[in-house]
């Protein structure tokens, strides 16, 4: 008779097999990693906590004087303040989900190098405790936009907005799965990590966050929209401020795109991390 | 015993390293290093003449190990550096993967490479106990019912809610220990660990292992350099030797054997001017032992009731007054056993000097043995200043005639002489 093993180390796994049960039976870890992830951030800084609210802030000032007020870009009519927060939250937390999960291997090197425990658990609760961050922005906005609908501004919030779980959703997959493809390449190539920084930083400027969709051709905005986080950003725009428009099409391509990545990135950052140690 | 009693069962695993250079590094370069290869020219990335190393070059740091482990035994692995016992524990512990070869696992496995892997210095020595369980793999309702031990045992409990970057080195290693020590694994796997903390702590910690593994019946696979700890703990044990595995068995014979690969050179002549000296006497000194020679000997095996002659030429820049010379022994563990002293040798000459000397180890048992030569004089203060201090100066064998065998790692290094019956009769 077979006996029945619990663990078998081989030096091969199937391709196809995510794990996910294992990333499931050590939920309490992501948990804690979160808790410690808040907790610790803003130890010793004056600040503490508002970090959190002054940095969206601060760009969305600048982008206001900058694009709003000097280069004169077109808003769809909304207040320039909220049309660029309301990108500018939902970018933000696209980028630091794929920034902090993009060097989840060079990061904890010393850690995975010592104990075993599902790897997928580092990303994951990044995302999550990333999602601490956007909750507190978006409180912020929320703020802003009643101060502007009780000083009577054109604003018309649609049912689109109650999407919006579902947007920030998409953004965690796609910034996961993008963050993870790289981490898994900069085991061996370091140069990726520089990629990284000025990447995103590009990134933003072929997306809604500062143009408004509706300033452009027909071509021009189905360009635009081949990016899968631009549809997000302008139904958020669409359903909190009521302006530009709900690409729900585009939005399906979108999460379709979004889950291809994370799936692709599952698979190659299983395959990394069994032997990541030998060469990073 | 049957198959359903293995804990771990080890097919042929091996583990290979490539030699050298890993890629180049950038991505660049590896695209470089690959339209070459294509259009089948030099590598423009590869060094002049380190190519075959590069591409070649491969290191086993395992070369086929097969091992069966049985639930419940303490199995400790030795070896010296190198041996391959870190890889195989990595392996173990799915740190890396293994090249070929599996491992059967029946039960949870944890490890311990490391102690207080993840605590976070910010964390209270409490919120530390619940992450670094959660890394180790205990649910958060396993480290509740568990919290009130692992403080009690890390003798912490006062700090317990004050960040651990505040903490001692020492408290910080007990605390992470006590997590690690609470784990409800089947399979307990350790490098080390157990070397922290005060004396007394490491025998707190001795004690709690070979009390989880005697009454609930856990595994453990414990690799060490220290001899002592591996006795007290382990019940089988493996020794490693360039990635093999060369004896699997009883614990005893298992050091013997280890430390016979580190066996010494026992020939009768040492040369003694580049020997190991002690730190404050490598250079400037005025007297230099230049060699021993054991006369009348083709290797140094001594038996305990001869006496030996040696020849030891001194070296000496000046002239030097009420010289004596100290023997010192050493025993395989590096423990000092016993010294013996030749006083007042007369006087040095400027110049080479020969001295010849008896020698006896009665009241040492036998065993392998390192002599320390330490060459003093006394001023006429009356103070005394070591000259010369060779630590490894010659290494030798004792042998013994008497009957009856002496186990040194239980009876000591000393035979005192033998207790004489003066009476015994019936009442």
């Amino acid at each position: 008779m077979e006996k029945k093993w619990t663990t078998i180390i081989e030096p091969k796994k199937k391709l196809f097999d995510l794990r996910l049960k294992e990333l499931w039976e050590y939920r309490d870890l992501v948990y804690l990693f979160v808790k410690r992830d808040f907790s610790t951030k803003y130890k010793q800084t004056i600040l503490g906590p508002l970090w959190f609210i002054i940095q969206p802030l601060f760009v969305t000032i600048v982008q206001t004087v900058v694009f709003g007020n000097m280069a004169k870009l077109p808003t769809d009519g909304v207040p320039q303040f909220l049309f660029y927060m309301a990108g500018n939250i939902m970018w933000i937390y696209f980028s630091t989900c794929l920034s902090n999960t993009s060097n989840t291997f060079t990061g904890n090197a010393s850690i995975f190098g010592k104990i075993y425990f599902p790897r997928l658990t580092t990303p994951v609760s990044n995302v999550i405790s990333s999602l601490v961050n956007f909750f507190i922005q978006f409180v912020m906005f929320l703020g802003f936009l009643v101060y502007f609908i009780a000083r009577g501004s054109d604003i018309h919030i649609t049912w689109v907005a109650a999407l919006t779980p579902l947007m920030v959703l998409e953004m965690a997959i796609l910034g996961m799965g993008c963050g993870i493809i790289i981490s898994s390449l900069t085991t061996k190539y370091r140069d990726l990590q520089v990629m990284v920084s000025f990447g995103i930083q590009l990134w933003m400027y072929f997306s809604p966050v500062i143009i408004a969709s509706s300033s452009l051709s027909e071509g021009g905005y189905t360009a635009l929209m081949c990016n899968p986080v631009s549809p997000v950003i302008e139904l958020m725009r669409y359903g909190w401020l009521g302006s530009g428009t709900a690409p729900m099409l585009f939005w399906g391509i979108s999460w379709i795109v979004s889950i291809i990545v994370l799936f692709i990135g599952i698979v190659i950052f299983n395959r990394v991390e069994r032997t990541f140690m030998d060469t990073v | 015993m049957s198959e359903k009693d293995i804990a771990i069962k080890i097919e042929g695993l091996k583990k290979e390293y490539r030699l050298g250079v890993i890629g180049g590094g950038t991505l660049q370069g590896d695209i470089q290093s690959w339209i070459a290869r294509k259009r089948g020219k030099e590598d423009p990335n590869s060094q002049i003449g380190a190519k075959a190393y590069a591409r070649n070059e491969r290191f086993l740091a395992l070369d086929g190990i097969d091992l069966t482990i049985y639930k419940g035994e303490r199995i400790g692995i030795i070896g010296h550096n190198g041996a391959g016992k870190s890889t195989l524990l990595k392996i173990l512990s799915r740190v890396t993967a293994p090249t070929q070869g599996r491992i059967c696992v029946d039960g949870r496995i944890s490890s311990m490479l490391e102690v207080g892997t993840g605590f976070h210095g910010e964390l209270t020595g409490r919120e530390n106990i619940y992450l670094n369980g959660a890394i180790l793999g205990m649910s958060r309702s396993e480290v509740s019912r568990k919290i009130d031990q692992i403080i009690d045992f890390s003798e912490c409990r006062q700090f317990i809610d004050t960040p651990v970057k505040r903490y001692s080195s020492g408290m910080y290693v007990k605390l992470a220990f006590s997590v690690s020590a609470h784990l409800d694994a089947d399979i307990l796997v350790m490098d080390e660990v157990l070397a922290v903390g005060d004396m007394k702590f490491q025998h707190k910690c001795l004690e709690k292992m070979s009390e989880v593994s005697r009454s609930e019946g856990r595994t453990v696979l414990y690799v060490s350099h220290n001899m002592n700890t591996i006795r007290q703990l382990c019940d089988r044990c493996v020794v490693l030797d360039h990635g093999k595995l060369i004896f699997d068995g009883d614990v005893e014979e298992a050091i013997g054997l280890y430390s016979d690969i580190h066996k010494k050179d026992i020939a009768s002549y040492h040369d003694l001017r580049e020997a190991k000296r002690y730190i404050g006497r490598r250079d400037n000194r005025i007297v230099t032992f230049e060699s021993i020679e054991f006369l009348n000997k083709e290797k140094n095996t001594f038996y305990d009731d001869e006496d030996v002659t040696a020849r030891i030429m001194i070296n000496s820049e000046t002239k030097l007054d009420r010289v004596s010379i100290r023997f010192g022994y050493f025993d395989m563990y590096d423990r000092k056993i016993a010294s013996s002293l030749c006083m007042d040798i007369g006087t040095l000459e400027k110049g080479e000097n020969e001295l010849v000397v008896g020698m006896s180890f009665a009241g040492m048992v036998p065993s392998s043995y390192r002599g320390e030569l330490i060459l003093f004089n006394i001023d006429s203060f009356g103070t005394l200043h070591e000259q010369d201090i060779v630590l490894e100066a010659y290494y030798f064998d004792l042998e013994s005639r008497k009957e009856y065998e002496w186990n040194q790692l239980k009876w000591g290094s000393i035979r005192l002489k033998d207790v004489i019956k003066k009476k015994l009769k019936k009442l």
